[in-house]
């Protein structure tokens, strides 16, 4: 579909595979999240449905884009409308410098986006995603930086990982949307949908694989050490788009998509439980959450078949589509599949502690949640379940046909039993996971400090220069134009001396002159005859001396 | 019939004169009502007829000042047309603005639609002389508006104001009489001039590009010519702000696109590289120093300098080298820019005036909290930041998305270093959003009343205008883009 905008840039919009399965999933996914958000959000309604409205809008735009111009356009609409989200509708004070971090840190990798536009066009004179991979020279890598940088942002992949912690501070409907079908999911969805121009760069795959796999890990770990569950549910998304991004490193699209499919309904769940019981219990620390999935047996139940889930148990969703990517990257390199392998090991510990504690024996009483907290849950629940079905041969080959590598019996087994392993081997050890202390448990905990970081080594010293050069504006830009008043009035001084004492002067003068010359004329002029007479007998010699001279 | 546009105005200047002081604010608003209409009309019978087709519609002329064969030439095209819309439209949004102003309304009215006529001069000349007579009456109309219902330090803003505008007009004039001579035969004429560019030395032709564009410079204004806007934004009543960022800025580009760029495409292509340079700069350093400023009316001040250096850097690239379908884009960006600027900043110096008469202050630290206590003023504040900060789904987005597209194939660099503007701008908009509209009441808070029914219909519309180009923005560049298709093949391939 084709709707005119610029000129011989039309917006154009594409269904195929890749973006029907992920379509399908951000709509039904958002309708669920909706429904439920009814039960958390009681003031301002109208406001909040307006912009989840558009922010699924632009998640839309973003999933059916064809070319560019409409990617950016559902791009930058989602950032914006997670920073008025999070701001407006956010928990506590600092919501609005959490939304504004949200914002601004994915905005800044999307100048990429801007970037890898232009050099697109440069190249070939069309904005189609098609056309990327036919790009040559540098427009070729302007094009790949651009879009690498874009994903990696939204995708909270490192090192742009800190924002989704901020976005924390927003209500738990909007993270379930943020982290499973819109924003941070999109930004996965990016690298599959243009994998062909990372492997026509030639580095652009190794860069994204690597990346991928450095978050699966790394934040994998944050995770681990978290003590607020909204948190490590953050850390874990980043943690699992870095296996979609792994994917489109290592080529596995359709394993990338199936993976980014179920892990929106697994994390959605999740979200979803975990906002319902900050409103119904009032917390969100973990270690205050023990129980709650006792004290709230159906909503519990959800959480845990999901978190099991998380945690790549047999035969739940994740467990097969992580594989899938895994199969992958053990194809590409044996490094890349080990390290993606501790991902997954982590991934299992994570979500093993999450689901340990709240199945806890408690004395406290059960609570009723209401029909909206939890019914909308129940499909998102079974996906998350069953899911993993579009990963093996008869969904698959019946959905994307032939392209998802076929994850060996074997393979599925070892992973099988090696996330049984983890999580029995942290079950019973949770709680003290989430006392790690040391340099090491401290710096996991922050999430690397990488907040702090990016404000000692952009935030700070950008806006000590913006002060400068305000500075500078107002001394010395501004400066040379008021000295120049006074310059003028100067100037404007100094000729008035010149006029009045110059030129002025100097007709004074001659006047002075002219009177001073006619007092002299007139001192000859005696009235007496002998005055006279001396007078001509002085003139009758200078004329006969000057006649001897000149002769 | 292009006459009539500059004369109705006029008329109504006098007639608001005429009228009691009760009624001059009917007269105010019947008469920019009447222009939109009209100026509405020629935008659609141009399109209609297909009379945009990169050539001038509507011309008149008629012999003016013989002896120097300086004539009354008018006429439009798709760069003039686009801004003589906004003209009328920021003029109506002000006279319903100011519709319970007490201070001398009918001087007032008087003064505003004369000033009127003299924005609209400039933007229908077709003749150099014409064009700076109407680029100076600008300059006094403003002076009035400013010195006579200002606030604050209004006398001095208006005075540098007056003085640094009026320098800059004088290189203007010089820059003009050297085209005038340059020119074979000599003439004024702008048509005249495009299609037969002077054919100057090196050495002369850079010194006119220079006279040409310093004069346009200061009125855009980029770096280093701008200090004399912050101080007379600040000073202006809203309306004043609202007509100086929304239409006279958007003289000076617009002389860079209608005289600049046809009439000297030799020393353009020369000094192609100056106008990027100068582009980057004015975007970075007007974004930066936005950033740092307290006062919102300074701080969107600021972020014309960064708005306005974006369409100096489309100049730049639309004279270089290179596929004349992206310059044209790129000159396309620019003229949208002028038009989407224009709109957003216009209804922002409003709302901000709005503050100033509830609190008496700009000052952003004295507000906060302002979603709950007036949400009709912080939703539509929050509407021309996100507007303003190039979100898509607005104009900005259209304008500057073209610039950078436009751009990047004859400048990469320039443009990769001009996208941090965006970053910057995002991030002084949020910030001021935090401030003014999030977290606990500031002092002045409480005294902030919602928008009244007169100042909701002045801004609302602007801003409407520009959610519409953003999202369907075909019914402006039918007009723009064969004008900007005409001006890319006249400097040439």
């Amino acid at each position: 579909m084709t709707v005119p905008f610029l000129a011989g840039l039309p917006l154009t919009f594409t269904l195929d595979r890749l973006s029907g399965l992920v379509l399908v999933t951000v709509l039904v996914v958002s309708a669920l999240v909706l429904l439920a958000s009814i039960a958390e959000i009681e003031q301002r309604r109208r406001s909040f449905y307006a912009l989840m409205a558009l922010f699924v809008a632009g998640a839309v735009l973003t999933v059916t884009a064809g070319s560019l111009l409409p990617l950016l356009l559902g791009w930058e609409l989602m950032g914006a409308m997670s920073y008025a989200l999070i701001a407006l509708h956010g928990h506590g004070s600092r919501a609005p410098g959490s939304g504004m971090t949200a914002f601004l840190t994915t905005r800044a990798a999307d100048l990429g986006l801007y970037a890898a536009a232009g050099a697109l066009y440069a190249g070939t004179g069309t904005l189609d995603l098609a056309a990327l991979p036919s790009l040559t020279g540098w427009p070729l890598h302007l094009a790949t930086v651009g879009l690498i940088a874009a994903a990696l942002g939204k995708a909270a992949q490192l090192p742009f990982s800190f924002w989704l912690r901020r976005a924390m501070d927003g209500p738990s409907s909007v993270s379930a949307l943020l982290h499973s079908a819109a924003m941070v999911a999109m930004g996965g969805y990016l690298l599959l949908r243009v994998e062909p121009l990372l492997v026509a760069s030639g580095w652009g795959s190794d860069v994204v694989a690597w990346v991928g796999v450095s978050t699966a890990v790394l934040l994998g770990l944050i995770a681990v050490v978290q003590t607020d569950l909204k948190l490590l549910l953050a850390a874990s998304t980043a943690s699992q788009l870095g296996f979609v991004v792994l994917a489109a490193g290592v080529g596995s699209v359709d394993g990338g998509t199936v993976h980014l499919v179920a892990h929106a309904f697994v994390k959605s769940t999740l979200f979803l439980a975990a906002g319902a019981w900050l409103t119904v219990l009032g917390t969100r620390d973990l270690a205050e959450l023990r129980g709650a999935a006792r004290r709230t047996p159906v909503l519990g139940t959800l959480f845990v078949v999901a978190g099991l889930a998380l945690a790549g148990l047999p035969p739940l969703s994740l467990w097969t589509t992580k594989d899938a990517v895994l199969v992958a990257a053990e194809q590409r390199s044996l490094a890349l599949y080990l390290v993606g392998t501790l991902a997954a090991v982590l991934a299992a510990a994570y979500a093993a502690r999450a689901v340990a504690i709240v199945l806890r024996p408690t004395a406290e009483q059960g609570v009723r949640m209401p029909l909206l907290a939890w019914a909308p849950l129940v499909p998102l629940a079974v996906v998350a379940a069953v899911g993993g079905l579009l990963a093996l041969p008869p969904l698959a080959d019946r959905l994307l046909p032939g392209t998802v590598e076929s994850p060996s019996t074997i393979g599925l087994a070892i992973a099988g039993v090696m996330a049984l392993l983890v999580a029995a081997v942290v079950f019973p050890r949770a709680e003290q996971l989430g006392r790690a202390t040391g340099l090491v448990g401290n710096v996991l905990r922050d999430w690397l400090h990488l907040e702090q970081a990016v404000h000692a080594v952009v935030v700070h010293p950008s806006l000590r220069l913006s002060e400068a050069l305000a500075v500078f504006d107002d001394r010395v830009v501004d400066g040379v134009v008021r000295a120049s008043a006074p310059v003028t009035q100067g100037l404007a001084r100094l000729s008035r001396r010149l006029d009045e004492r110059g030129v002025d002067g100097l007709v004074t003068a001659v006047v002075v002159g002219t009177q001073r010359l006619a007092v002299l004329a007139r001192r000859p002029q005696t009235g007496q005859l002998h005055t006279y007479l001396a007078q001509s007998a002085v003139v009758l010699v200078l004329a006969v001396v000057l006649l001897l001279v000149v002769r | 019939m292009l006459v009539v546009l500059l004369l109705v105005p006029l008329a109504g200047a006098l007639l608001a004169l005429a009228a009691p002081e009760r009624v001059a604010r009917h007269v105010f608003v019947a008469v920019t009502g009447l222009e939109l209409a009209f100026a509405l009309a020629l935008y659609l019978g141009a399109r209609r007829t297909g009379g945009v087709t990169g050539g001038m519609s509507y011309e008149q002329d008629h012999a003016w000042i013989p002896t120097i064969d300086s004539r009354f030439h008018i006429g439009v095209d798709g760069l003039s047309l686009p801004l003589i819309g906004l003209t009328a439209g920021i003029f109506l949004a002000c006279a319903l603005y100011g519709w319970r102003r007490t201070d001398r309304p009918r001087s007032f009215a008087a003064i505003m639609l004369f000033l009127e006529t003299a924005c609209l001069g400039v933007f229908v000349s077709l003749d150099l002389v014409l064009f700076f007579v109407f680029f100076d009456l600008s300059i006094v109309g403003m002076y009035f508006v400013i010195a006579g219902w200002g606030h604050g330090n209004a006398a001095r803003s208006a005075l540098k104001f007056f003085l640094y505008t009026f320098v800059g007009s004088l290189a203007l004039l010089v820059g003009f009489i050297g085209l005038y001579l340059g020119s074979d035969p000599h003439t004024f004429d702008l048509v005249e001039l495009a299609r037969n560019p002077p054919q100057l030395s090196p050495l002369a032709g850079g010194l006119v590009l220079l006279a040409v564009s310093v004069g346009l410079a200061v009125k855009t204004p980029t770096v280093p010519f701008h200090t004399w806007l912050p101080p007379a934004h600040t000073d202006a009543p809203s309306e004043g702000s609202a007509v100086l960022a929304g239409v006279l800025l958007k003289l000076g580009t617009y002389g860079f696109v209608r005289i600049a760029l046809p009439t000297l495409p030799g020393p353009m292509r020369t000094y192609a590289v100056v106008f990027l340079v100068v582009g980057v700069v004015s975007v970075l350093y007007g974004a930066l120093v936005a950033l740092a400023q307290t006062d919102l009316k300074r701080m969107i001040a600021y972020t014309s300098v960064n708005h306005m250096g974006y369409v100096l850097l489309a100049v730049g690239a639309a004279a270089l080298a290179g596929d004349p379908e992206a310059r044209s884009i790129a000159v396309s960006g620019a003229v949208t820019q002028m038009v989407s600027h224009g709109l957003i900043t216009g209804a922002l110096f409003l709302l901000a005036g709005v503050l100033l008469d509830r609190a008496g202050t700009y000052d952003l630290a004295r507000f906060g909290g302002l979603a709950q206590r007036a949400p009709r003023v912080a939703l539509l504040f929050a509407v021309g930041a996100f507007a303003s900060l190039g979100l898509p789904g607005a104009s900005g987005f259209v304008a500057e998305f073209q610039i950078f597209v436009g751009s990047l194939p004859v400048a990469p660099v320039a443009v990769v270093i001009a996208l941090l503007g965006l970053l910057v701008t995002a991030a002084l908009f949020l910030w001021a959003l935090n401030r003014l509209m999030l977290g606990d009441p500031g002092p002045d808070t409480a005294r902030v009343t919602d928008l009244r029914v007169h100042e909701a219909v002045a801004v609302a519309p602007l801003l409407l205008l520009s959610v519409a180009i953003g999202v369907a923005p075909r019914f402006l560049l039918d007009v723009i883009e064969p004008a900007a298709r005409t001006v890319v093949s006249l400097v040439g391939p």
